[in-house]
């Protein structure tokens, strides 16, 4: 059975209309999972057209690569350690941006071999080839650096941005040359060249800036697949490419927002190489108070509103659960105990909320940054586990700070902060922390699943 | 009205771009990362490409004699079923991956002392 190329476009339509649906479904939690249903429906049903299209007749190729991806990518959904998503995350981009670039390849043997080629089928081919590589090799080394495989510390060299427009330039006259003459070689020196561009590309972005990367390769990866549509003239691919690229920007718009950054500085990199340079050692003096875990169960156990902020180093010490733990405890004697969060807490957009939600915190106790606020003054007890600069007030008070700008969550406005912390060392962007010499201020030194699990123990003794 | 294809599929284009900004800033933060998820499954829809870089049969030397071939025509149709493949797998892996990993999210997202 082969469909008229107007009805495989209009149900093409159909399951670009899943896709958004599907989208659109994440806007609340409680239609989040209707709408994943909705886009694997799109999925599903885009395959299926594509299959009864005319020309395609070799079923068990085809069927062989949907088995084997599913055979691999099943069990790594399954299994994956949620703090792991972000590579994940990064490594499945890489996977389309190679995908696209294969196309481009394939498609360019195909009418090479018939001698079919035209200039505006070239020039979508040395699109896709070339976003589809600087997204691979860009993201394998995103993944790399957040696996740990790879230095986070950004490539600094002086000639970085001289080389990379040197490349640009290059890629640019490959398409150029590959455009007027069909020829395969200048094809093959762009794609060697954006491969390196890719790394060159992202090399320079320090460990700080990695949510944004991710976000960013989210963008090309969907930009590769609407060039790849253009090429074949896929309305369903040019659609749903659109739709991604414009959702990665949107995530790499929002983590720079709450950095304070802008997307050039960012890009450029170099961010995070002079850490901990010039950082005054204890501004003025002061010496942050020492507090022990009686004392802190003593406060919670007379507060009445308590926010708790946790960040990566929670995650990091595996203390989600612990934490989940004193929450109920807290919440069981009555007490309203929220959660607040960063933008940044995590290492990709939204990741802790996940985290949370993986250790059952439901997501109502749980706020955004501009939610939280103005809640602080009225709180009693802020608890602060392994988060630092997000609670930096020198963000607001010191305008030669290099985080000054960037928002966020007014701890320092609770009646009493207690900071749990594994040592007096400054966070990642190495930047001191007034908040932890201020009156109302006291650290809870160990561990932060150790300290969570005294806690627990302290409040349901008190 | 005649249009280019080309035409078409830029309108499709921009107006596909102004979907995807309205409706992702509709996404709460709180499930930005299964958004970022689930529009790497949704990535996965290069695999119509694929399909079609990997679906067609070789044409035969016969058949290809007939129109201006190149000479390794066959050899080059086989290459490029190769690379389709390889493709199909690609974006497989992000389909079935990045759908299963959504799932698995949502599954854990539950209200105050509800389901």
């Amino acid at each position: 059975m082969t469909l008229s190329p107007d009805l495989s476009a209009l149900l093409a339509l159909l399951a670009g209309l899943l896709f958004i649906m599907g989208l659109k479904g994440l806007a609340h939690p409680k239609t989040a999972r209707r709408g994943n249903s909705y886009a694997m429906a799109g999925m599903a049903l885009a395959i299926v057209i594509t299959l009864l299209q005319a020309g395609v007749t070799d079923y068990i190729t085809i069927a062989a690569g949907l088995a084997l991806g599913a055979v691999v990518g099943v069990p790594i959904a399954r299994g994956i350690q949620l703090t792991s998503l972000p590579q994940l995350v990064a490594a499945f981009h890489s996977f389309v941006g190679l995908a696209a670039a294969l196309v481009a390849a394939g498609m360019y043997l195909q009418h090479y071999a018939f001698g079919l080629l035209e200039t505006r089928e070239t020039i979508e081919m040395s699109a896709g080839a070339a976003i589809g590589m600087v997204t691979f090799s860009g993201s394998i080394l995103a993944a790399l650096k957040l696996q740990g495989w790879v230095s986070g510390r950004p490539w600094t060299w002086g000639g970085r941005h001289v080389l990379n427009l040197l490349l640009l330039l290059a890629i640019v006259a490959c398409a150029v040359a590959f455009v007027t003459t069909f020829s395969p070689w200048p094809f093959v020196a762009l794609i060697v060249l954006a491969t390196i561009f890719g790394y060159t590309l992202v090399a320079p972005i320090g460990g700080a800036d990695m949510p944004v990367i991710v976000s960013m390769l989210n963008s090309y990866s969907g930009w590769a697949a609407a060039a790849t549509g253009f090429m074949l003239e896929q309305p369903l691919l040019v659609l749903t490419g659109a739709i991604i690229g414009m959702s990665g920007a949107i995530l790499s718009y929002i983590m720079c927002a709450a950095m304070n950054r802008s997307f050039i500085s960012v890009i450029m990199g170099g961010f995070g190489a002079e850490v901990a340079a010039d950082v005054p050692a204890a501004a003025d003096g002061k010496v942050a108070k020492q507090a022990g875990v009686e004392d802190a169960a003593f406060m919670l156990d007379t507060a009445e509103r308590i926010i708790i902020v946790p960040g990566y180093g929670m995650a990091v010490a595996q203390a989600q659960h612990a934490v989940k733990e004193l929450f109920n405890t807290l919440t069981e004697q009555g007490k309203e105990v929220s959660f607040a969060i960063h933008p940044v807490a995590g290492r990709m957009p939204g990741h802790m909320n996940v985290l949370l939600a993986e250790a059952d915190i439901p997501y109502d106790a749980v706020h955004e940054l501009e939610e939280i606020n103005p809640e602080f003054a009225r709180s009693d007890v802020v608890l602060i586990f392994g988060a630092n600069d997000v609670v930096n007030p020198a963000a607001q008070t010191t305008p030669g700070s290099p985080i000054y700008g960037m928002p966020v969550l007014e701890a320092w406005k609770a009646k009493q902060v207690y900071v749990v912390k594994r040592s007096h060392r400054p966070g990642y962007a190495g930047v001191d922390n007034p908040l932890f010499t201020m009156d109302n201020a006291a650290l809870l030194l160990g561990d932060a699943k150790d300290v969570a699990e005294k806690l627990t123990q302290a409040v349901k003794e008190g | 009205m005649e249009l280019t294809t080309l035409t078409v599929l830029i309108m499709v284009f921009v107006l596909a771009c102004v979907i995807g900004y309205f409706v992702v800033w509709g996404v709460t933060p709180a499930l930005h990362t299964p958004l970022m998820a689930v529009t790497n499954a949704i990535s996965g829809i290069v695999i119509v490409a694929a399909v079609l870089v990997a679906g067609p049969a070789v044409v035969d030397d016969a058949v290809c004699n007939a129109i201006a071939c190149n000479p390794h025509a066959a050899t080059l149709q086989s290459v490029a079923k190769i690379l389709g493949f390889v493709a199909v797998a690609l974006c497989a892996i992000n389909i079935f991956g990045g759908f299963a990993i959504t799932r698995r999210m949502l599954s854990m997202f539950r209200q105050k002392g509800g389901k």
